[in-house]
């Protein structure tokens, strides 16, 4: 068996003796026997570091790593510079608690304020949380957020990935709000439709840019709309695309939510990833979840604690604004890292080319006979397109080429995506391997 | 220290990119973002050196003794982190066809299994992130068994007042009203007192067992079948799950669900916050509630099963905090049956060795000499004599290199500090624990003007917290 437990036995019976016992099961006698376990646990024996090593590369054979990504659909693999995994695995990072103890967690708080900072900067908004779970938890943790005392109703875009709105209804359901679907037009969200939903029960319209196809929505038409009302405005969006695409604070957005696992976090098989929220000063006491804020300490040096906590769990208990706890810091360090290392043109430069890529490849697709593009709208690094031929065959035989394609929709419409990791010569040979098979 | 947006130098920069290789296209007008985006603009070099003088100011399992009651600070294996960074586990897509990834399934169908067996319970689900998420699903699960049978009075948590925060906030989230019952003076649930709240509309009752002031409720069958009784769930907070593996199991106590801390229990990493994971665990009855899709094996093909009419539904993207789950399968599979039980022997004898030695010194309000795995300490008579306070008493504990314990928790003891030693610590780190807390008691008698001042070795010393509520500077100027 393996062990991290130090203490040899004969230490562990010395300890015992001077506590008054003779053994192990004297520690336990407290437990009525009625609830003991007669016998072991029914799981198999420990073993060594080095054949548990063996035995976990075992189970990582088993997953095939493609050379070639094309598919997207809220997890996206970009380049992950070298020196952002190089910090996020220092020990102390790893290892340290929640930063209760500002004054030996300095480095964590820190780390926390300079990701906020980020995240404001991304989203133009004034006020960012230290995190939440991912995307999704994101999204629901805004629509809780919005909630009005006579203002119970999220109007939801159908455009918003299916996986942000079910947990969404989870989030809601069994407590006094509920949600709508507004519906979609050619891809979009339907700005006639979501006028006519409108009305004193709304507390807030969640939308999604670029949206679930891909498409950019009409941020500035929902934001008038919305302009006036005391509906909140909440916008999820992908981090990268906001180095070129305009910042939510500039549609007039309330919340600006997302997941921020493109920020140099891997594809992990879906976790674990970066919830962000940010948000106006106004609605700054709403946020759930750790803040950061700077201070002073008794000699006036600067100083970083966790503030505003009468919002938390662990003060106001079932009045709390969430009960969120742990969340992902370390992911969020990942993040900030990751925007330093880019800075704001490397940004630019991620987002721009993912875009020139996912054109170029949308444009090369439409060769092929049966592909076409199937909504008209302007997108950013993910579109829908037709597939002329058997989709799941057509995706079968990309994976003998190594080659993740674009995620089936159905038996007729893929989602593609394209980073700035997919280079020219990637996408021509798959133009050609897909060129063969439709014929 | 500078932030680091105060440091480099406008167009310096890492050259991370390169050329585009296809026509370049720009956004439309209309999309295209007029704000400025102000990021740091740093050399690779000033990102290395900003980041491991942020290292010096931070307090990791690896630079000490970390007895933070109810958190579980135990050594985190490096092995786990190295196997969770293997390319198989950490570039595979999430929407990868299911015969690509069949290694993932397999780590989440191993975890099912084995945490299944460890805590007694039928399933494991491990799409919560984190243990208050675990227990947001949990009570998902409990409110969705009562509707199913039309039992829809049933609107009722009942937590004890020595419950963790996310508890009662947990219930409230999930729709439910919290009802509060105290505990008997030897910090047991009061079985009387509980008899009294239940009725129809209780939905259920969240315990930690062992509880939070490290004790094992003895009564415990007595508890569950109360409930039981008046046509309620129980639920388990796993956070103290550390005393009992391989001793006793919550699914042999009465309880329907439990959620885990992986990152206490399992030995992953907190990563100054996260991430965490908290699966959830039901007995069969409750099976088709849990959030789906839910992974199967036949005939050694792992398959995802998408719809259960009665799932509640998600309560994240994809599956779970998978790299975390990796970890502690890797833990759990180290340890073995007999591994995890001689951790909790371990674990128990360091909290007991502490406590006996510290007895003679301090007031610990409750446990008759004995505890699990954690123990609580009141300094409430020290505050009285000196005006000294858990609060400085753990501020000096930092000039000792400790990590102090949890403050002020549970509610129920005045002036509280909680240890928990963990099983991976020396003989010799506790006695010099214990070297070090009657030494700062001994000086808080003589020089209690010391304590108020402390620390005075760290980085800085304590912040205003009052300012910093008062005038929140949530992000630095750029």
């Amino acid at each position: 068996m393996g062990t991290y437990v130090p203490n040899t036995k004969e230490e562990q019976h010395r300890m015992l003796k001077a506590i008054g016992l003779n053994s192990m099961d004297e520690l336990f006698d407290v437990i009525p026997d009625e609830v003991k376990l007669n016998g072991p646990l029914d799981i198999p024996k420990g073993m060594s570091e080095m054949e548990v090593s063996m035995k976990m590369r075992e189970i990582a054979d088993k997953n095939k790593v493609f050379k070639s990504v094309f598919r997207g659909c809220g997890a996206y693999r970009h380049y992950i510079p070298a020196i952002v995994k190089q910090v996020v695995s220092k020990e102390e990072f790893i290892t340290a608690y929640t930063p209760y103890q500002a004054e030996i967690s300095q480095g964590i708080l820190q780390s926390i304020f300079e990701f906020q900072t980020m995240i404001c900067e991304l989203t133009g908004m004034q006020v960012s949380n230290a995190s939440v779970y991912d995307g999704a938890t994101a999204a629901a943790e805004a629509v809780i957020m919005s909630k009005e005392r006579k203002r119970k109703k999220a109007l939801i875009s159908a455009s918003v990935n299916p996986m942000i709105i079910e947990t969404i209804g989870t989030y809601i359901t069994g407590t006094d709000m509920d949600m709508d679907i507004i519906p979609v037009k050619d891809g979009l969200t339907d700005l006639e439709s979501l006028k006519d939903m409108l009305d004193e029960d709304t507390a807030c319209v969640l939308i999604q840019q670029p949206n679930f196809y891909g498409l950019l929505e009409d941020g500035d038409g929902i934001g008038g709309i919305l302009s006036g009302s005391d509906i909140k405005y909440i916008m999820s969006c992908n981090p990268i695309s906001l180095g070129v695409l305009k910042a939510p604070a500039e549609y007039g957005v309330d919340i600006a939510v997302g997941e921020g696992q493109p920020l140099g976090i891997g594809l992990s098989f879906g976790g674990p990833y970066l919830g962000f929220m940010a948000t106006t000063d106004k609605l700054m006491r709403r946020l759930p979840g750790r803040i950061v804020g700077e201070t002073k300490d008794s000699q006036g040096r600067r100083a970083f604690v966790l503030t505003l906590q009468a919002r938390e769990q662990h003060i106001r208990r079932e009045k709390a604004s969430s009960n969120i706890c742990s969340n992902q810091a370390l992911c969020a360090m990942t993040a900030a890292v990751y925007l330093a290392a880019v800075g704001r043109n490397g940004l630019k430069q991620v987002a721009s080319l993912s875009m020139s890529k996912a054109h170029y490849l949308a444009e090369r697709l439409c060769e092929i006979e049966g592909f076409d593009m199937v909504y008209k709208g302007e997108f950013f690094n993910e579109f829908v397109t037709t597939a002329g031929t058997d989709v799941d065959k057509l995706l079968g035989t990309l994976e003998e080429h190594g080659i993740l394609g674009g995620y089936p929709l159905n038996d007729k419409h893929i989602l593609w995506c394209a980073t700035e990791l997919n280079t020219k010569n990637e996408i021509d040979a798959m133009i050609e391997i897909l060129k063969m098979e439709v014929n | 220290m500078k932030l680091i947006f105060e440091k480099g130098n406008t167009n310096r920069g890492l050259t991370l990119m390169p050329e585009c290789d296809v026509p370049v296209v720009n956004v439309s007008a209309g999309f295209e973002r007029k704000r400025e985006l102000n990021l740091p603009h740093v050399s690779e070099t000033e990102i290395s050196r900003h980041y491991t003088e942020l290292t010096k100011r931070t307090f990791g399992v690896n630079n000490g003794f970390y007895p933070l009651g109810s958190c579980t600070m135990k050594y985190n294996p490096k092995i786990n982190d190295e196997i969770a960074r293997l390319p198989g586990f950490s570039d595979v897509h999430p929407l990868q066809p299911e015969h690509t990834v069949q290694g993932c399934l397999e780590v989440y169908y191993l975890a099912d299994k084995y945490l299944s067996k460890i805590t007694g319970m039928d399933h494991m689900d491990f799409q919560p992130a984190a243990g208050a998420h675990g227990e947001f699903t949990g009570l998902k699960l409990i409110w969705a068994y009562h509707m199913d049978r039309n039992d829809t009075k049933r609107d009722k948590i009942i937590v004890p007042d020595s419950a963790h925060g996310t508890n009662p906030a947990s219930a409230a989230m999930a729709g439910f009203t919290v009802i509060n019952v105290p505990s008997t003076e030897e910090g047991f649930v009061d079985t009387d007192a509980l008899r009294e709240v239940v009725g129809e509309d209780t939905a259920g009752f969240m315990l930690t067992n062992p509880n939070t002031i490290g004790l094992f409720e003895e009564n415990i069958l007595e508890i569950t079948s109360i409930i039981h009784e008046a046509g309620g769930l129980n639920y388990y907070d796993g956070a103290n799950l550390n005393a009992i593996m391989g001793v006793a199991r919550p699914g042999d106590m009465g309880f329907d669900v439990v959620h885990l801390n992986l990152h206490k229990t399992f030995s992953t990493p907190h990563g100054g916050g996260g991430p965490g994971s908290g699966p959830v665990g039901c007995k069969e009855f409750l099976a088709k509630y849990l959030p789906t899709p839910r992974i199967v094996c036949r005939d050694n093909i792992y398959t995802f099963e998408d719809k259960s009419e009665k799932s509640i539904g998600r309560v994240k993207d994809f599956y779970g905090n998978f790299l975390v789950v990796v970890r502690a399968l890797t833990y759990i599979m180290t340890l073995g049956r007999e591994g995890l039980k001689d951790a909790s022997e371990n674990a128990v004898l360091n909290a007991n060795y502490m406590m006996h030695n510290l007895k003679d010194t301090f007031t610990i309000p409750f446990g008759k000499g004995r505890c699990m795995h954690e123990f609580v300490i009141s300094l409430e008579k020290l505050k009285k004599d000196k005006s000294v306070s858990a609060l400085d008493f753990a501020k000096t504990l930092l000039d000792y290199d400790i990590h102090p314990p949890t403050m002020y928790f549970p509610l129920i003891v005045h002036e509280a500090l909680m240890v928990e030693p963990t099983e991976t610590e020396t003989k010799e780190t506790l006695d010099r624990a214990i070297e070090i807390f009657k030494e700062v008691h001994n000086k808080a008698y003589e020089e209690p003007e010391l304590l108020h001042a402390s620390p005075t070795t760290k980085p800085i010393g304590r912040p205003d917290e009052v300012m910093a509520a008062r005038n929140p500077i949530l992000r630095a100027n750029t």
